[in-house]
């Protein structure tokens, strides 16, 4: 699985057979060997992070299957069951939705970083690509999910979402249909929602498998996006990554545990208490919080069905970012002008979010006696999100002079001065 | 298919706005010049506890005054007996043994099947029991209620924008003059801590309306002491029966906080000795 040379040697008979015949042990001990840039800072803790949650989302997910009811009479009750009655149930059940709110956070992380290095550029397109593909997933997933405690925002969320499908030319009343199993969102409705909800963590699971498995075979990109050409330019993934990994892991968990323990109900909406009914909107229908930048830009257009194109292409140009950023230089730590355009790319993602949670008429911005709207500001900082991958990125490789980059890992960690000594104990 | 459209996109546009009326309401909300009371409660904070006595008035206030309409469907009476529930007591670590539970279950009637006839009867509640419904059906309560549904009261506290606070300043609203603007129809009334400033439920609470029960105990030399239960004034009804709604909404809180401490405790420990490890494995590096 991981592109270097194996160092495993089986030492007893037992292994020596296996490893004749499955070598399963030799896949492990390598991965524990694989050598990484010895320049790895904390950003590149949160694929670590992110497996982790993962595997509490399934473990607690699969919990609270055993004692979920996929019922349209019986859901909200039985998540109410779970928080009261099922042993721990209190602690599984907000762990599970907290958890997710947490993996969203990684994950955006985790991606503001490799925007950041570059680490989408050559030869680590597909790597890339494929965590696009586990992040769409992810939002299914955590639609999907949403729906399930059916309270009001599970039901009018769910009823929003799949009205897109219906705003599709010619075939969408009825691909509208056929996703709900009826006219409208019912029991038909989460009873594949359930199934489907259960299904796809799996899938993201065989992609995390693929991604690690890209990640080995290219290695790792990073900070300064020149790639480990020497040994000493990198250090065995254990023990030096897995203790720092587990360090990053220990802040997030406490990050976890403050939310989970103490404001558990902080990410979600109060609406999602009151069950779920059909006769009555609730006055205010708002994505959980990491939904709201794509929501501000599905509203930043008047007409629907732009704006759902929109928003789609939002997510699309992520996978093609590999063939918009026509810089050679990976690292934005040395391209002194795309390094400011990202901070404010930064910045604007912020502000969709802001935007999303915004009522669209309200003034956002107060200037004089009037201000900015949150609709046009929704509108300003939608175009620098796409302005920021269609034209700055493609235009500014071609005319940015990038800084002098060091010529290997080793030299920006140690300068100039003499090999050996300090890295000797690394090797 | 057009107006089908239109019709999608008045709903996706009707999802405009929670969090802009929440800070609206956060900020002190509601209609006219009504200022929200932001009151201390028990169990706010890290390390804070439902207030047993409060509780167990509140539990009074529910049956005496809120249940001719309210119920309160995801509890069954044995919850009262649960260990941070309002009348938890040591000696009976199984709620079903509980007398106050026992006592209070059986002060309600709930509806069974007779298993000679097959007919429907009523026997008064036992401990495993779920608080009854209030009205037959969703349109009886309906009819009985001017053509509103009273809501379910199991978790109206995390139910609405502002929780306990919410809920407190609601039931002691009622008295603030209507301003012009605001129109009444039959059978609503006014109180600012609403959308709109109207509300189909009459002002359910006046001074004396319920009567507190002084609490016996006994002190060290095992006299009976009588502490003097505080007077039913409004307030003090709708802080007791907040404080009873907060832990029906969320009943394992101070469960969830103290293991929450100790989970704190042993990460925040737990990242030192993983930083300290780090710092160890790397002494020789540069990096």
């Amino acid at each position: 699985m991981s592109g270097h040379p194996s160092t495993y040697e089986p030492k007893y008979g037992a292994t020596k057979w296996i490893d004749r015949r499955l070598p399963i042990i030799r896949v492990g001990a390598d991965f524990m060997t694989f050598p990484s840039p010895r320049n790895l800072n904390y950003w590149y803790t949160f694929g670590g992070i992110l497996t982790l949650c993962l595997v509490t989302q399934i473990i607690t997910g699969i919990i609270l299957a055993m004692h979920y009811v996929p019922n349209v009479d019986g859901a909200f009750e039985s998540v109410q069951r779970i928080r009261r009655d099922v042993p721990f149930g209190w602690l599984l059940q907000p762990m599970h939705a907290v958890g997710a709110s947490m993996f969203f956070l990684a994950v955006y992380m985790h991606m503001f970083r490799g925007l950041y290095y570059g680490s989408y550029k050559a030869p680590r397109e597909l790597l890339w690509i494929i965590g696009c593909v586990i992040y769409l997933i992810m939002m299914a997933t955590a639609f999907l999910g949403y729906t399930l405690p059916w309270g009001q925002m599970s039901f009018w969320g769910a009823t929003v979402i799949t009205g897109f499908f219906g705003a599709v030319p010619v075939v969408g009343e009825s691909l509208q249909q056929w996703l709900l199993g009826g006219y409208a969102v019912d029991n038909a409705t989460l009873n594949r929602f359930f199934a489907l909800h259960y299904l796809l963590p799996f899938v993201i699971a065989a992609l995390v498998g693929l991604h690690v498995w890209a990640l080995h075979h290219v290695g790792q990109n990073n900070p300064i996006g020149v790639s480990a050409k020497t040994k000493s330019d990198t250090l065995s993934f254990h023990p030096f990554y897995t203790v720092k990994d587990a360090f990053a892991v220990a802040i997030f968990l406490l990050i976890f545990a403050f939310f989970l323990f103490y404001q558990p109900d902080a990410l979600g909406h109060a609406d999602n208490y009151i069950e779920a009914d059909a006769m009555k909107t609730p006055p205010h229908i708002v994505p959980e919080w990491y939904f709201l930048p794509f929501y501000a830009i599905l509203r930043a257009v008047p007409d629907k069905l732009a704006g759902i194109l929109l928003m789609i292409s939002a997510i699309v140009v992520l996978f093609v970012l590999p063939w918009l950023d026509t810089s050679k230089v990976k690292s934005l730590r040395f391209r002194p002008v795309a390094r400011w355009f990202f901070f404010i790319f930064l910045v604007f993602c912020f502000i969709l979010g802001w935007c999303g949670a915004g009522t669209p008429d309200n003034i956002a911005i107060p200037l004089g006696d009037t201000g900015i709207t949150f609709y046009r500001l929704s509108q300003i900082a939608t175009i620098y999100y796409f302005a920021y991958f269609l034209i700055i990125l493609p235009v500014l490789g071609l005319v940015e002079k990038p800084l002098a980059r060091p010529d290997s890992i080793t030299k920006a960690v140690l300068g100039d001065q003499p090999r050996g000594g300090s890295t000797a104990a690394a090797e | 298919m057009a107006s089908k459209l239109l019709k999608s996109f008045l709903v996706a546009s009707g999802a405009l706005a929670v969090v802009a009326t929440g800070a609206a309401f956060a900020a002190g909300g509601g209609t006219g010049d009504y200022k929200m009371v932001h009151k201390h409660w028990h169990f706010n904070g890290p390390f804070g506890t439902y207030d047993r006595e409060a509780m167990q008035r509140g539990y009074q206030v529910y049956r005496e005054v809120c249940a001719s309409c309210h119920q309160l469907k995801h509890l069954s009476f044995r919850h009262l007996g649960d260990e941070g529930g309002p009348f938890y007591l040591e000696d009976y670590p199984n709620p079903n043994d509980n007398p106050y539970v026992k006592n209070f279950a059986s002060d309600w009637f709930v509806e069974d099947i007779d298993t000679e006839t097959g007919d429907v009867t009523e026997r008064p509640g036992t401990t495993s029991d779920k608080f009854p419904a209030i009205f037959p059906n969703d349109a009886a309560a309906r009819a009985s209620n001017g053509g509103a549904l009273p809501p379910d009261l199991s978790v109206i506290v995390a139910a609405r924008n502002g929780g306990a606070d919410y809920l407190y300043n609601l039931l002691t609203a009622y008295d603030t003059p209507k301003p012009a603007d605001v129109e009444l129809t039959a059978g609503l009334h006014y109180n600012p801590v609403m959308d709109g400033g109207k509300i189909a439920m009459a002002n359910p609470l006046s001074d004396g309306l319920v009567e507190y029960a002084p609490i016996v105990r006994e002190d060290e030399e095992g006299n009976s002491v009588e502490i003097p239960a505080p007077e039913a004034t409004v307030e003090q009804m709708a802080a007791d029966v907040t404080e009873f709604l907060a832990w029906s909404s969320d009943p394992k809180m101070e469960q969830r906080k103290s293991t929450g401490a100790m989970t704190m405790i042993y990460l925040v420990i737990l990242s030192l000795l993983l930083w300290l490890t780090y710092k160890r494995v790397w002494r020789n590096v540069e990096h």
